[in-house]
Order: C-alpha cells, then sequence, then structure tokens
C-alpha cells in the first residue's frame, strides 16, 4: 500500500526533564503505516532538542509566543505554510491551546487542520472550574478554590484542611503543609504562569494517568490507563506501566461521552485508598507518555491526525497491559551553525 | 480468600498486580503459597499441604502464613469480597 504524503507541524519540541510532546507525538506518527509524514517542528526558544533531531523534525521554525497575541502567532504560522505547507497541525501545550483554538477558522482559511477540544471544554475542564465540572458530569473531583491574592491565603483554613495542593494555571503542583508554604509557591508559581493560583484539596492515594483520544461525538478512539512508576522531582513520570483497570476506562468513556471531548486527553486521576478514582486534572492535549500507549498498540498520535483529515477511524479495542517505559536522556551534538541558523533566520 | 483473577505470577516468583502496577518477588515458599491460593485452596488445606511437605507444625505454619495473607491484602491481592 503506498503512503500517503502529509505534512504535519507540531509544536512541544522541548524535550528536557520536564519534556514536550512534540517528540513522542512525532514518532509516532512516523510509525505510521499509513502516513509518509514531512514533519515540521515550531519551537519558541530556540535550544529545543528536537529542532536539531534530523531524524525527527525536517524543518523547524521559531514561532513567537502566544503571550505576544494569537495575531503575531498566526501571522507566523501563515508564513511558515506559504513556504512549507502545512496539512495538519498538532500544539502540544496547555498554554499556546487557547491561541489555536480560537484560531482554528483563521488556520482553516490557509488549508491547515487541527483537531483541538471546543474553547467551551477547555474551560469547563479548567482545574479553577474543577468543582463544577465534577457536578455537571457526576465525577468525584476534589475541592478547588482559585485565588487571586495573597490575602485569600488565610482564609484557605475556613475551607480546607492542611495539607492542600498549590496548583498554577497551566503546571506546576507542591504540596503546602502550612499558609507559609502556600505564599511562597504561590509567589513561586504565580511569577512563572499569572494569577489564578489553584488551592485544591489533597486525597491520599495512588497517582494514575489516562491518556485517551475523544472523537468529538462521543466515542473514545483509543485509551491507555498508566502508573507512573518513577517520577522526577517536576513530577514528571521518567518511567510506567500500563495497567488493566476497567474503572480507569470506565470513567474516561464516560467524560469522553458526556463531553463529546474532542481530540488528546491526558485524566489525572488519584485511585484512594477507598478504591475511588477522583480526577485531579484533565490535560487538553496529548501528554508526553503517549508513546507507551503506541507500545502498547494504540497509535493515538496518527489517530488524531486521520481525524483532523476526516478520514474513518476504528476506536482501538485492546492494548498490552504490563508495557513499560523508561525515560532516558541523551547528549545531541550539533554544530554552531546550526545554531546560528535558527537563531538569526528563524528556521532550520 | 480467593487471589485476584487478574494477578500474573511467573515461575520465577515474580508477581504483577494490572490494576495497580506493582510488582512483588516471592521467595519459593511464598510462590508456592500463591499457587495454592490460585487453586483456590482453603487456609486449612494449604496448612495440611505444607505440614506434610516440610518439617512445620501447624501451629508453627499458621502464624507464619497469616502473616504472609496479612501482606496480600494488605497489597489488595487477594480479593476481599470473594473471602470464604
Amino acid at each position: 500500500m503506498k503512503k500517503i504524503k502529509v505534512n504535519i507541524a507540531a509544536t512541544g519540541l522541548n524535550n528536557t526533564d520536564n519534556p514536550g510532546p512534540g517528540v513522542p507525538v512525532i514518532r509516532a506518527i512516523r510509525e505510521s503505516e499509513l502516513f509518509d509524514p514531512r514533519i515540521i517542528g515550531l519551537a519558541y526558544e530556540s535550544l529545543e532538542p528536537a529542532i536539531y533531531m534530523h531524524n525527527i523534525v525536517d524543518k523547524a521554525y521559531q514561532i513567537p509566543y502566544p503571550t505576544e497575541g494569537a495575531d503575531a502567532l498566526m501571522e507566523r504560522i501563515r508564513q511558515i505554510s506559504l513556504k512549507d505547507p502545512i496539512d495538519v497541525l498538532i500544539p502540544n501545550f496547555d498554554s499556546e491551546l487557547y491561541a489555536f483554538m480560537k484560531s482554528e477558522k483563521v488556520l482553516k482559511e490557509i488549508g491547515i487542520k487541527t483537531f483541538l477540544p471546543s474553547l467551551q471544554h477547555l474551560e469547563e475542564r479548567h482545574k479553577a472550574n474543577l468543582n463544577d465540572f465534577g457536578k455537571k458530569y457526576d465525577v468525584l473531583v476534589p475541592k478547588s478554590k482559585p485565588i487571586l491574592n495573597q490575602n485569600d491565603i488565610e482564609k484557605i483554613r475556613d475551607d480546607f484542611e492542611y495539607p492542600v495542593m498549590v496548583k498554577g494555571k497551566f503546571y506546576d503542583a507542591y504540596l503546602a503543609y502550612n499558609p507559609e508554604q502556600v505564599r511562597m509557591y504561590f509567589n513561586k508559581i504565580s511569577a512563572k504562569w499569572g494569577l489564578p493560583i489553584i488551592i485544591q484539596e489533597f486525597i491520599r492515594g495512588t497517582e494514575v494517568n489516562v491518556v485517551a483520544l475523544g472523537d468529538g461525538v462521543g466515542n473514545t478512539i483509543g485509551a491507555v490507563p498508566m502508573r507512573k512508576q518513577y517520577i522526577t522531582d517536576k513530577g514528571k513520570a521518567w518511567a510506567g506501566i500500563t495497567l488493566d483497570d476497567k474503572k480507569m476506562l470506565n470513567l474516561t468513556h464516560k467524560i469522553i461521552h458526556s463531553m463529546k471531548w474532542r481530540g488528546g486527553m491526558e485524566l489525572e486521576l488519584i485511585r484512594s485508598q477507598k478504591n475511588e478514582l477522583h480526577v485531579i486534572e484533565i490535560n487538553p492535549r496529548i501528554p508526553a507518555w503517549v508513546y507507551l500507549a503506541v507500545g502498547a498498540g494504540q497509535n493515538l498520535p496518527e489517530a488524531l491526525v486521520k481525524l483532523a483529515l476526516g478520514m474513518e477511524v476504528k476506536p482501538f479495542e485492546t492494548y498490552e497491559i504490563g508495557k513499560m517505559f523508561i525515560r532516558y536522556s541523551y547528549d545531541l551534538i550539533t554544530d554552531l551553525y546550526e545554531f546560528e541558523k535558527l537563531s538569526t533566520r528563524g528556521e532550520l | 480468600m480467593k487471589l485476584r483473577k487478574n494477578i500474573a505470577i511467573s515461575e520465577s516468583g515474580f508477581i504483577f498486580d494490572p490494576t495497580s502496577g506493582d510488582s512483588f518477588s516471592l521467595n519459593e515458599v511464598g510462590l508456592e503459597i500463591l499457587e495454592l491460593l490460585r487453586d483456590d485452596k482453603s487456609a486449612e488445606e494449604i496448612t495440611t499441604h505444607f505440614t506434610n511437605q516440610y518439617e512445620i507444625d501447624p501451629v508453627s505454619f499458621e502464624k507464619y502464613f497469616f502473616d504472609f495473607v496479612g501482606m496480600l491484602k494488605y497489597y489488595q491481592l487477594i480479593d476481599e469480597d470473594e473471602e470464604d
């Protein structure tokens, strides 16, 4: 069978101890038996490793941060697509999703397809709105409260028992045992990610995760549950194993079905000692550990590309249980010339 | 008491719980007990098996056996609902 040529742009090319999902997403698409992809890497920083991984990214372009405005970002994407046509764009960062979702029509006009959740769903599942999300979709969630200034820290005792989780609106989460620690994390997180800071009830138990893909009409195309076996000091999975847990899968199907979720998602759950599953976060994109799902038999990034192109996708029915991933770091050697080219011309 | 059905037991004594993702290593005696539990043997039958096979009296065996079972319960390897 002749493979279909497709030009795919992806962000999330950083592969540090807080890795973006770009590299595993690209690896998965490159392993497709259906597609012959040309990969266009979109990078925010000149030292995102995948820019220099020529077996991963065919061509890399620097793009402006979404904080500079969706218009600037879209203008740059338009410039790139004129030179290097893009069929499908896969944004991989939480912080850029809003800009890409808002610009879905603009992207469509220039021939770029995406497969993203709606803005309504992006807001509904936001950490700050988790209480309402739990009520609306009838799922267990920890009590959460957004706070906007330090004066609110003293009032935490009125609603919560210590310890509490202190979370950023996009990333970062710390466990705080007293108001002093909350204040320290409030400053640390707000300096990096802005406000609000979310105070969340701490639920004791084991953290488990699911990577899933919804087709936008209520079907779960694929879902693989995982438990982190080795966690870095940033809370990222450095090793993990696929699980056989019907409860986790049922919960995933329920959420995707009732929300009619469109696109990739990562469910972050706590399994309490009573064996109840509490949804602590829903990340509206494919997570960095997605390659485990690919290894277990569900190539979810390939399925996402098919959905974006309007192709029919049959849901995956199985995956291998007990499949493991272990991440590693690797010293990539490159030349100053390449770094210089990206830094000065914005492309490599 | 019944061992949960989806627990994977290898001949080497390596145990994998696919629900929690936990894995354990057992010695030969532990492995033998788990295999008997998997075959739905009762505590009395397991005690008889061990006292016949090894030089140990029932009281001493049961002390270690129930300690081991407590550990299996703690790690939720035994289906509490199906306990007899």
